[in-house]
């Protein structure tokens, strides 16, 4: 049906694309732009593992079209590596935590982790272990993950 | 689990918007923050001939005093009506009650309007809409009119729009300073739907009650207006309140079902319970005089 002419930059990149209205953010970012560290999981919002930056709001991409994000700019799991390979902090966190077996979910949780303590201001741990609630994983059990949020909160010695 | 096509479009203003929707005659639907229907359309549960987005319509955000309350523009995300301090001031419930929407990411797109047009019965926003005493303006090509939120909801996603009116605004009426929020849920997990929700507000004044809105999620085809408890609570003392009592006629109004997740009985063995807690836990200690 409709098409649409788009312009997204991903990670600092500019990206300009033909694409059917129906197309979602996910499948745009990872089929058509290549960025495949967009992991697509339940494709209806449930899963989180598909979790991207757009405009500095961590959303669900499979929920978004990609049509939708045209003029934004998107940060993907792909953009917050150094570029000498030094670990973002919140993937230093999850890493130091063992909290990733299979690592499906683990880009979706890195983006929420990531967006909500990129102000300069820390947030609450309960804020973070609440974000992740948004997030599905079948391997860890969690607590990997929530420790890594605890770690990364604005308050160190808070436990929940 | 990829939509079917159709055509999109994104209109700016309130206009463009209501001549796309009759142009299509009812074969559109309406795109606000997309947290439900996108699912829906992933799962092919809805095909539209013609997606209407309305996220570039300036004029549908933001939070604004009116004279006689508040008024709060549709398309203004769940998240930013958590963080609205005018909102936190005037109508505290409607805050607790969006905390419980969905979850952080969801709420970042997700919006009030769309919740209310959409209708899902056991969700937060619709119930706590008409608990509040809220309207809402529906807007056409036809014109301008107004629905007050108790008689919008027909059943489970069906509500009294017509396929061509757009939600333009939702006018909640004011509240005493010192009215006390009702709210409860249980569900499976943080952010599901509820299984079972209550939903409220109540003022006291000199330790008795003068007004009382209270309603249910998840507790039948639609959400359920508690009329005959509100009727019941007008002019009590809340130190005197016999919630046992008044457990029964807080649920006598709702039609709970069996699904496979629980029992309609379970329902309301749920709904008295958290009724009863949760007006010993929120009304009773800060007013027992």
């Amino acid at each position: 049906m409709s098409q649409h002419n788009i312009q997204v930059t991903v990670n600092g990149r500019l990206h300009t694309a033909t694409v059917e209205g129906r197309l979602t953010l996910s499948d745009f970012l990872r089929v058509e732009a290549g960025y495949t560290g967009v992991h697509i999981g339940c494709e209806h919002g449930v899963c989180g593992a598909c979790t991207v930056i757009v405009d500095g709001q961590a959303v669900r991409s499979c929920l978004m079209l990609a049509v939708q994000a045209d003029g934004s700019s998107i940060t993907t799991v792909e953009g917050l590596t150094a570029p000498d390979g030094t670990l973002h902090p919140v993937q230093q966190a999850l890493r130091d935590e063992h909290a990733l077996q299979c690592g499906f979910c683990t880009p979706g949780v890195v983006m929420t982790l990531a967006a909500l303590t990129s102000g300069a201001s820390k947030p609450a741990a309960r804020t973070l272990l609440d974000a992740l609630s948004g997030h599905v994983c079948r391997c860890t059990g969690y607590q990997g993950i929530r420790r890594a949020a605890i770690k990364l909160a604005g308050e160190p010695g808070a436990k929940k | 689990m990829k939509p079917a096509p159709f055509d999109y479009v994104a209109p700016d203003t309130i206009e463009d918007a209501c001549k796309h929707l009759t142009e299509a005659g009812g074969g559109a639907t309406v795109l606000a923050g997309g947290q439900t229907l996108m699912p829906l359309l992933a799962l092919r549960l809805s095909q539209p001939f013609i997606l209407v987005d309305i996220n570039r319509i300036a004029a549908l955000k933001g939070v604004s005093r009116t004279d006689g309350g508040t008024r709060v523009g549709p398309m203004t995300r769940q998240n930013e009506i958590i963080a609205n301090s005018t909102l936190a001031a005037a109508l505290p419930l409607l805050v607790t009650a969006t905390r419980h929407v969905g979850h952080w990411q969801t709420r970042n797109r997700g919006t009030i309007g769309g919740s209310i047009a959409l209708g899902e019965p056991a969700a937060e926003l619709p119930a706590t809409a008409i608990a509040l005493g809220a309207r809402v303006e529906a807007r056409s090509a036809r014109g301008t009119r107004e629905i007050a939120a108790a008689d919008l909801y027909i059943g489970p996603y069906s509500t009294a729009l017509q396929p061509d009116e757009l939600i333009t605004a939702i006018r909640f009426p004011e509240w005493p300073a010192g009215t006390l929020p009702l709210f409860r849920e249980v569900a499976q997990r943080p952010g599901d739907f509820a299984l079972v929700g209550l939903t409220g507000a109540v003022t006291v004044e000199d330790g008795r009650i003068s007004r009382a809105g209270i309603a249910w999620f998840g507790m039948g085809p639609t959400p359920v207006r508690a009329s005959q408890l509100e009727k019941a609570l007008l002019g009590q003392r809340v130190a005197g309140l016999d919630v046992q009592a008044l457990a029964e006629l807080a649920i006598a109004e709702t039609a709970p079902f069996d699904d496979h997740h629980a029992t309609a009985e379970y329902r309301r063995t749920v709904g008295r319970r958290i009724f009863a807690r949760t007006v010993s836990e929120q009304l009773q200690p800060r007013n027992a005089t």
